[in-house]
């Protein structure tokens, strides 16, 4: 009964013992993490969006799956989705939705703009 | 704390030889080494970043960058057109370094040995396990000796790095009297940001009609054609600035006089009063030092799975300087960052790449202050062209919008924190 506290408590310590912020779900293949980083572009980091789009992070998965299907029907009218909906397979599709759906809540950082230094090159 | 050292205090408590701990210090424990990125751009960043996370805080991260700030091209054009401050696109490194336990050396790299593995810098060197350049683009001004000097690049200036010369650039717009000529030349393609001359020229025409309307712009393209997105931006020449914006394709700038702002092209003498040349370009220094400029001269080829360069495996490309047919974008600049940070990550555990990577790229243009235009496409590797293939289904917008001029901001927003945070 002991494990799972203790393995959860030391595994977050190391995290934040280098990071203090992030951790990262080791589970997905390399496949799913380069692609859901594309997504997070646009989205936010790991689905959390600071504004505009959509935040992707804990939505269920058959709800992400069932908007991509609309996008590439073209049931669901789009600026840009529609048109990255069609070049992805459904196993794809699929994986982001798991991806997504697992990612906890996090606050989105955002980096504060400064006055430019004119010596910059 | 250094995570190596918590390790060491853990194997003195003793709870280092638990299995639990074992298990679960597994994929940091594996993934050792030091990797060098030089370069602190949008791919510079991404990579640190990422390889920092998917490594499991293993991988020891050492980013060379010599500049302080962080100065985002994306938006720089706004400034020209007015809507947005250079100050609004400039950040500090602080918070990527703090999150992620990313080392940091604020220096410029002067030599770099594949051989030895080593980076030299003004101020000391460093050996690595793997090194990752993302130097963006150098400006070639070899065609015009005139340009080559600082003086002639403050009086014609590029703007087409993000920073004091965007400022430059907007104050020659605002000094220059009403009835003016701003000339902008564009280089032959592949270049920095192909929509990029389309929608500086939007931003000046903007900035000209509301302050300066008698003046024209005079857009001299060493291409054929319009590179990216050309009906939208004809058309929001056309809609939004009628009698502003002259295009003239297949114009290539012969001679330059800086002084007095004067080009000649095959075919004509042009004097402007306000003169952008933004120049043919080239990998950056760093990929020119590492000797991997092996196409044209001017590129780096690279294996789309790592990024690793076709001449120096244990040396990857990242961004701008890559020869791809993919455009020269920052959300590209990311997706070989991601696509490299696994590949280094499997070839330091002894296991093989991604061997299909796929990513895909939403490129925004501002046509206006508010109304944003898009290109959009997913890429797949394509084992037997051993390239990036574009997928069905991409394409553009079908005609600006206020709802993708204020996507285009929330991209900005979400791509900094990403690369910077």
């Amino acid at each position: 009964m002991r494990f799972p506290v203790y393995t959860r408590f030391w595994s977050g310590l190391l995290l934040l013992s280098a990071t203090g912020v992030y951790a990262e779900p080791a589970s997905f293949p390399a496949h799913t993490l380069t692609l859901a980083a594309s997504c997070a572009v646009c989205h936010g980091t790991n689905g959390h969006s600071a504004t505009g789009f959509l935040s992707l992070a804990g939505m269920d998965a058959p709800t992400f799956v069932a908007k991509m299907q609309a996008y590439r029907t073209g049931s669901q009218a789009a600026t840009v989705m529609h048109q990255h909906a069609k070049g992805l397979t459904e196993a794809e599709i699929t994986a982001l939705a798991e991806y997504f759906s697992v990612q906890p809540p996090q606050a989105v950082i955002e980096p504060q703009a400064q006055p430019l230094d004119l010596q910059h090159e | 704390m250094q995570r190596r050292d918590f390790i060491k205090q853990l194997a003195a408590s003793g709870l280092i030889g638990m299995p639990w701990f074992e298990a679960h210090a597994a994929p940091a424990k594996k993934v050792q080494g030091r990797v060098v990125v030089i370069g602190a751009g949008y791919a510079g960043t991404t990579l640190a970043k990422y390889l920092r996370i998917w490594s499991g805080y293993g991988i020891e991260v050492v980013v060379i960058e010599q500049n302080t700030q962080f100065v985002s091209c994306p938006l720089s054009n706004l400034v020209l057109g007015g809507s947005r401050s250079i100050n609004d696109l400039t950040f500090g490194y602080d918070l990527l370094q703090q999150h992620h336990g990313i080392q940091w050396v604020h220096d410029q790299v002067t030599h770099i040995d594949t051989t030895a593995r080593k980076v030299t810098m003004r101020r000391g060197e460093m050996t690595y396990d793997r090194l990752v350049i993302a130097p963006g683009v150098d400006f070639n001004y070899s065609a015009w000796p005139e340009m080559q000097h600082a003086e002639a690049q403050r009086l014609v200036p590029h703007a087409w790095k993000a920073g004091p010369q965007t400022v430059n650039l907007r104050q020659q717009l605002e000094s220059m009297p009403d009835g003016g000529v701003v000339v902008i030349s564009i280089p032959k393609a592949p270049f920095r940001c192909p929509p990029g001359p389309y929608e500086r020229t939007c931003q000046v025409a903007l900035y000209l009609k509301q302050y300066k309307p008698k003046s024209k712009i005079i857009v001299l393209d060493a291409n054929p054609d319009i590179v990216s997105k050309k009906a939208l931006f004809l058309n929001a020449w056309k809609a939004l600035y009628p009698g502003i914006v002259d295009y003239r394709p297949n114009s290539t700038v012969l001679h330059v006089n800086p002084v007095t702002r004067e080009v000649e092209t095959e075919f004509e003498h042009v004097k402007a009063d306000v003169l952008n040349i933004i120049p043919p370009q080239r990998a950056g220094k760093p990929a020119q030092m590492a000797g991997l400029l092996n196409v044209d001269s001017n590129w780096c080829a690279v294996d789309f799975r790592s990024y690793a360069s076709t001449i120096a495996s244990e040396v990857h490309v990242l961004g701008d300087a890559v020869f791809s047919p993919q455009p020269k974008s920052a959300h590209i600049a990311t997706s070989h960052a991601h696509v490299c940070a696994n590949a280094i990550v499997a070839i330091m555990s002894g296991q093989e790449p991604d061997p299909e990577p796929v990513f895909a790229n939403t490129c925004y243009s501002f046509v206006s202050d508010r109304m944003a235009v898009h290109v959009a496409n997913v890429y797949r590797y394509d084992a037997e062209k051993k390239l990036m293939v574009t997928m069905d289904g991409g394409g553009l917008s079908d005609a600006p919008s206020d709802l993708e001029g204020t996507y285009a901001q929330s991209w900005a927003r979400n791509i900094w924190s990403d690369a910077l945070t």
